[in-house]
């Protein structure tokens, strides 16, 4: 029940006592709600459900969290190209360790979770 | 939007403007065979469809075709809304029987055109249908050289139905179908897909959204004869993929061919906005209808002159080799994922309804 | 699509597999609770790009799913009337009551829509003053602000012909009825990120504490899903269970508090029957007393409905997580999305629907040989 999508707000309207807006998605255009989001201004994003914008995108945060994506595990020559990338998946399955070459890392164990990405950049 | 596009139609342009002014909708009696009837077809379909075989006004149409073998197709439309961008009724009533001609390897000649009006349907919407249905068959060099017309009492139909019935010639040494698909083809689309479903979507009540996607509603015939004439022997089958979308045209012929069709997934050319409008509504592009582009299954050999041929002709400038007939998973469409994983895209249920929900 | 795209990269979707793959040492079992997770992961193939061994379990997120079959009826009956326009989001069309579908129930002269929003029946119900329109409101918190907008305006503008057909399901206390269920096997949950994009995921930690597990907040795309999946494993790994946030851009602690404050208006809380799960306590909203009178069920006396279940049907084992679908007997055989027994089945989200069509039914070797 969760088909929502982020649009960039265009316009702002009011359409009798509700708080309206124009929001793009992509190249499409529909008419929103964002009573939900009193803060939003044009230009800003939002997650769109059902014709109600129901949450503002924080594109700061957005980017960080891109961030730490490509930086995981961007050292492993073996997965330079995307080609080789998806060679790999068709190869699947692997067998889950049974000889235990897949036992953790040293320090994933006491790693937090953003701190593994930042282990595979240095 | 009927209404807005039926507007800029001047019913004082046609040739004999009176009789049709005299009643600005259709009455039960344009059906019933008299003086009303004849005036219709007089004052509207003579002059826009106008041809030597249609002028007889004959119980049938007789033409000369050059001898061989024929191809028929019929096909009847009843789409909703009469307009929308990018296209109408009229347009995808011609365009469509041409296609299916086209891509049996036949070159379409000769269309019929049965139309079923509803009681009260304004008479210059009737008229821009036709309009756009004569510059369609223009379009697509064809001649419309016999047709019926029906009234219907109000509320016992949708504005207008029609049906377009073709034949054509098939093309000596061609030989194409369904069940001909060999494992090692590789398969094309001629262009975007999705562009028709979505242009529909955009402007049914309760959906709508703006958007510049406009229905690809176009006759392929002549992108086809390119092909067929740069490569007619390499060509195993050709398929417009209309309602179902490209799911259910490659599902077809895997089953017909009894072979696997394996589908990178990242190839398959998809506009932009088209995908946008699909996310919005929860819709797969693979499923969505197309008006104006074909499958090809080719001999790999053939695959690279197919693709420039395609590319060349203003209608296949997004063509592209969207993946290969294999022996693996026979009668099975699969595709590789963008995450380079695999998934089965499966034969549509009914109609795609908007995954809102 | 900005926020969409970048999310979807599938080469360093493959880095954050590979790191999946070198921190797991034990199977391990994962609950998503949404049914949009659920058609992402199956449509992405996230699931076969996981170390063998980490399962994920699809959850009952699907709204259209868990419908109870009695509201599917009761809408069916309140479609079929005269004078009433009955809208529903697309997916309800093709869900089969006990004895049709609302898509029959248009072919035998029910007025029946579908519609994007809520907003667009509240429009159809202006535009008709003669005709009752009534909303089919199924949904999670996530679509709870929308509908409870509708009834809200409905009620501001004096509408007497609007009516919602209501049925909000809750996603917390069904991590409870799971977590408690005997049997039950999942291991940690991946947080529905746009439920708790309105919801907050205060109501979270509890739940981690009592059963012990790690909840992660997730989004949709396959960058956040495998995300979401990689923190649940390094939760378990170390033995582990709290609350974390994988969908930062959406979701804050608090929700969003605007629709909150709309959704105490409008609703309260209410038992509530999950198909195929029974009923769990406090697990649904309805509207309250001010509201009532824009209850379809209220306004449309509906009587005499015969609700009667397949017997062959195992949707609600699917929706707990002690099946997979195709575990089910009448799995391809007598429950297909052509002719379905179950709402798993029906809509694209259900989880049967989602591996009938993505092809979970295929062996790993077939679908190996595919794509090349």
């Amino acid at each position: 029940m969760c088909l929502a999508i982020p649009g960039r707000v265009e316009e702002i309207t009011s359409d009798g006592p509700i708080r309206m807006g124009r929001v793009n998605f992509g190249g499409v255009v529909k008419k929103v709600c964002l009573d939900y989001v009193p803060e939003i201004a044009v230009g800003d994003y939002a997650i769109v459900h059902v014709g109600f914008a129901i949450s503002k995108v924080d594109e700061a945060t957005a980017e960080e969290t891109l961030a730490t994506f490509r930086a995981m595990g961007v050292l492993d020559e073996e997965l330079a190209t995307e080609e080789e990338a998806f060679a790999r998946a068709a190869d699947r399955p692997q067998s889950n360790c049974p000889d235990g070459s897949c036992a953790l890392p040293d320090s994933a164990t006491s790693t937090e979770p953003q701190l593994l990405g930042k282990k595979y950049r240095q | 939007m009927t209404t807005d596009t039926a507007a800029t139609i001047d019913l004082s342009t046609w040739s004999c403007p009176l009789p049709l002014a005299d009643y600005p909708e259709i009455v039960m009696g344009h059906g019933g065979g008299g003086k009303l009837g004849n005036e219709l077809v007089e004052h509207l379909f003579l002059p826009a469809f106008r041809n030597a075989a249609l002028e007889n006004l004959g119980d049938a149409a007789v033409f000369d075709l050059a001898s061989g073998r024929l191809a028929m197709s019929t096909d009847s439309f009843v789409v909703q809304p009469l307009f929308f961008p990018g296209g109408s009724i009229g347009a995808l009533a011609i365009n469509g029987t041409v296609n299916d001609l086209a891509v049996s390897g036949a070159e379409p000649k000769f269309l019929s055109a049965s139309f079923i009006l509803e009681e009260g349907f304004p008479l210059a919407q009737l008229a821009a249908i036709v309009q756009e249905m004569s510059a369609a068959a223009k379009t697509a060099g064809v001649q419309i050289v016999t047709g019926d017309t029906k009234v219907v009492e109000r509320g016992h139909g949708d504005g207008v139905y029609i049906n377009t019935t073709g034949v054509g010639l098939l093309r000596a040494g061609i030989s194409v179908g369904p069940a001909l698909a060999e494992p090692g083809d590789a398969i094309l689309v001629s262009g975007t897909i999705g562009d028709h479903g979505m242009a529909i979507m955009s402007v049914r009540e309760g959906l709508e959204f703006e958007s510049q996607i406009r229905s690809d509603c176009a006759a392929l015939n002549g992108l086809i004869a390119n092909v067929l004439s740069a490569a007619g022997g390499a060509v195993h089958t050709m398929r417009d993929p209309t309602r179902g979308g490209l799911a259910s045209t490659l599902n077809e012929i895997a089953s017909a061919s009894n072979v696997g069709i394996a589908l990178d997934e990242r190839a398959i050319p998809v506009r932009p906005d088209v995908r946008s409008a699909c996310e919005l509504l929860g819709l797969d592009p693979v499923y969505v209808a197309n008006e104006g582009k074909a499958a090809f299954i080719v001999a790999p050999e053939c695959a690279d002159v197919v693709l420039s041929v395609l590319q060349a002709h203003p209608l296949g400038r997004e063509a592209a080799r969207i993946g290969t007939v294999t022996t693996d998973h026979p009668r099975m469409l699969v595709a590789r994922t963008a995450m380079g994983a695999n998934r089965v895209i499966a034969i549509p249920v009914g109609e795609q309804l908007p995954r809102i929900c | 699509m900005k926020y969409l795209d970048e999310f979807r990269n599938g080469e360093i979707a493959q880095r954050v597999a590979r790191e999946i793959h070198a921190i797991t040492t034990r199977p391990w079992k994962i609950m998503e609770v949404c049914g949009g997770q659920t058609h992402s992961i199956i449509k992405n193939g996230i699931d076969q790009m996981l170390p063998v061994g980490v399962e994920m379990v699809h959850g009952p997120g699907c709204p259209v799913c868990v419908t109870p079959l009695e509201l599917i009826d009761k809408a069916l009956a309140i479609a079929a009337q005269p004078g009433v326009i009955f809208c529903s989001f697309g997916d309800m069309l093709r869900v089969p009551g006990t004895d049709s579908d609302l898509f029959q129930v248009k072919g035998r002269g029910g007025d029946v829509r579908v519609v994007y929003s809520p907003l667009d029946a509240v429009e159809l119900a202006v535009k008709n003053p003669d005709r009752q329109v009534v909303f089919f409101g199924v949904g999670f918190e996530t679509t709870a602000p929308a509908n409870a907008m509708s009834v809200h305006l409905a009620k501001r503008r004096g509408l007497k012909n609007f009516s919602l057909l209501v049925s909000h399901v809750l996603v917390p206390p069904a991590i409870d009825a799971i977590m408690s269920s005997p049997g039950n096997q999942v291991q940690a949950f991946l947080a529905a990120g746009h439920v708790c994009s309105v919801m907050g995921y205060w109501e979270y930690p509890p739940l981690a504490d009592q059963f012990n597990i790690p909840i992660i907040v997730t989004g949709f795309e396959p960058l956040d899903l495998l995300d979401g999946i990689r923190r649940a494993v390094i939760q378990l790994e170390r033995g582990e269970h709290h609350v974390e946030n994988a969908y930062e851009r959406i979701v804050s602690y608090a929700g969003n508090l605007e629709a909150q404050r709309l959704l105490s208006e409008v609703f309260e809380t209410t038992d509530r029957a999950w198909r195929g799960i029974g009923v769990i306590p406090r697990s649904g909203w309805k509207l309250n007393a001010a509201y009532r009178d824009f209850d379809a069920e209220e306004r449309f006396h509906i009587s005499g409905i015969r609700t009667v279940e397949s017997p062959l049907c195992h949707a609600g084992d699917v929706l707990r997580g002690a099946i997979k679908p195709g575990e089910c007997p009448a799995f391809g055989k007598e429950c297909t999305p052509r002719r379905p027994l179950g709402a798993t089945m029906v809509s694209s989200e259900g989880a049967c629907a989602a591996y009938f069509n993505y092809g979970r039914f295929l062996s790993f070797e077939q679908l190996a040989g595919a794509g090349r």
